[in-house]
């Protein structure tokens, strides 16, 4: 299957409005997502990148100070790095200093599990870094249910070393979920309390994601209130400005109301492959490899996806809505992992327009998946209890009843 | 506040990034991002230093009379947002 991209013009305008301009690209991205392993000790039930076990192709240490001088030549001045979990990359504290000692500043996010009372003290003296906490519910039980029995324990004890060792400016990083929406008064609360910053982004069908999709992703209900929270509380909140979809309710949200995917950001993946945004791990928007001649400079200056992606589009149903200058169509992946044309409505379309394309869906449409898996393959500890799975299951038949599954007689 | 009439200078912590609009502007001690939409205002910024005022940075890349106050009111921008500052003559 192809990603059949909307129809576009070709010319970059002069003066105008800056996000015209930035449907034409940029010569570097503004800031770019950078998953530096897909070894994780969680198994998230919507990890974006089926994050789980560590790739054997992942690039060495060697190859990721090549990729930040390279960032550093393009002037690009910071990345956001996850994974998997990057703290479990032994190299980790080196590839974060030379980061810094380049001009390319690091904003990183984590599930806490490397961040003790040394590590804390360790990021409060380092400038130039910013720490992001990821937590999905603002209590255990919303929490765990989806990141794994334990893990609102850990994050809270990572925030809660950050705070003693005088952090300032760290996040919570909260994933907007049917089950969570209830809480966002909660997250501020919980956020306050350790000095923090609030980060809230929206769920996509992208990765493990797609399997939790239907039962996790806000209601419009939820929407609607998320967007009035926004406009209240949004200054003080960081978004990502990943709910841009959200701008056709009304009011443009604060931020960036555009997809950004291959013209103000994208994602280099733990084996150096370069996908069009950090929501789109699969081959349609793979860009090409930060190993290949020309390293990344190449791949985003003149990969063929890239200059595909770097125009307004001006065709499809979504250009006719009245709405389409607010919200821009929505999110490309959210649209493509949920078996929607590209130049149509986001699933979530606020206007209603998302429900009935998805409703109209061929029966037989097999929704695209990622080519790539990273997800353990046997128990973790402390799993999601949401898919209504036991929390490990047992290894062997025996250990349930020493006759079970015997065929007797 | 922003005074045309004194000397002025690209932030000592800042870097100017080209880009086809302009340039992406970035200071490296607030972590602030902000973006110059045109090519004579980048002009103006980087050479900000060589004039004794802001006022003949603008004069000197010609930057026509009913624009210049829409130049003023992006060099006041930049100053409060610190990426530029006031220097000493």
């Amino acid at each position: 299957m192809t990603a059949v991209l909307p129809s576009r013009p070709a010319e970059r305008p002069t003066g105008g409005r800056l996000i015209d301009q930035f449907e034409y690209g940029l010569d570097a991205p503004i800031c770019l997502t950078w998953e530096l392993t897909y070894a994780c000790n969680l198994a998230c039930v919507h990890c974006l990148s089926s994050s789980g076990r560590r790739d054997p192709r992942e690039l060495s240490t060697a190859e990721a100070e090549a990729v930040i001088d390279e960032l550093q030549r393009m002037q690009v001045f910071y990345v956001n790095v996850g994974g998997g979990e990057p703290t479990v990359r032994p190299d980790f504290w080196h590839l974060l200093d030379y980061a810094i000692g380049h001009d390319v500043g690091v904003k990183f996010s984590t599930n806490g599990v490397k961040l003790d009372k040394a590590r804390a003290a360790q990021l409060a003296r380092t400038d130039y870094v910013d720490v992001q906490i990821s937590l999905d519910g603002a209590t255990a039980e919303v929490n765990d249910r989806v990141r794994g029995t334990g893990s609102f324990a850990t994050a809270t004890k990572a925030l809660e070393n950050l705070a003693e060792a005088g952090m300032k400016d760290f996040k919570v990083s909260v994933v907007v979920t049917r089950e969570n929406a209830g809480q966002l008064d909660e997250f501020k609360a919980l956020t306050d309390s350790y000095g923090a910053q609030l980060r809230i982004t929206r769920l996509r069908p992208s990765g493990r994601g797609a399997d939790v999709w239907e039962q996790l992703h806000p209601t419009m209900a939820q929407q609607k209130d998320l967007y009035s929270w926004l406009l209240a509380n949004g200054d003080n909140v960081l978004t990502g400005d990943s709910f841009f979809h959200l701008s056709a309710f009304g009011e443009a949200l604060p931020g960036l109301n555009l997809c950004g995917a291959g013209r103000v950001v994208c994602l280099i993946d733990p084996v150096g492959d370069v996908y069009a945004c950090p929501f789109a791990i699969h081959e349609n928007f793979l860009a090409g490899n930060v190993r290949s001649p020309g390293g990344f400079q190449q791949v985003w200056q003149n990969s063929e996806l890239f200059a595909d992606l770097r125009n307004p589009q001006t065709g499809g149903a979504c250009t006719k809505c009245q709405h389409f200058d607010s919200c821009r169509g929505g999110c490309m992946a959210a649209k493509f992992f949920t078996g929607l044309p590209l130049d149509g409505p986001d699933p979530e379309c606020v206007q209603g327009y998302g429900e009935s394309a998805l409703a109209a869906r061929d029966t037989e449409l097999v929704t695209p998946r990622s080519h790539l898996d990273h997800s353990h393959t046997g128990p973790v500890r402390g799993q999601p209890t949401l898919l209504g799975m036991p929390a490990i299951p047992p290894a062997k038949i025996c250990d349930e009843s020493p006759l079970a599954g015997l065929q007797l007689g | 506040m922003f005074d045309p009439e004194l000397p002025w200078q690209r932030a000592r912590s800042v870097a100017l990034r080209p880009e086809p609009f302009g340039a992406l502007v970035y200071h490296f001690g607030t972590r602030k991002l902000s973006f110059l939409k045109s090519k004579t205002l980048v002009r103006v910024v980087e050479t900000l230093a060589d004039h004794p005022t802001a006022t003949a940075a603008l004069l000197a890349f010609e930057v026509p009379e009913p624009q210049r106050a829409s130049y003023v009111k992006a060099l006041a921008d930049l100053a409060r947002s610190q990426m530029i500052e006031r220097r000493s003559a």
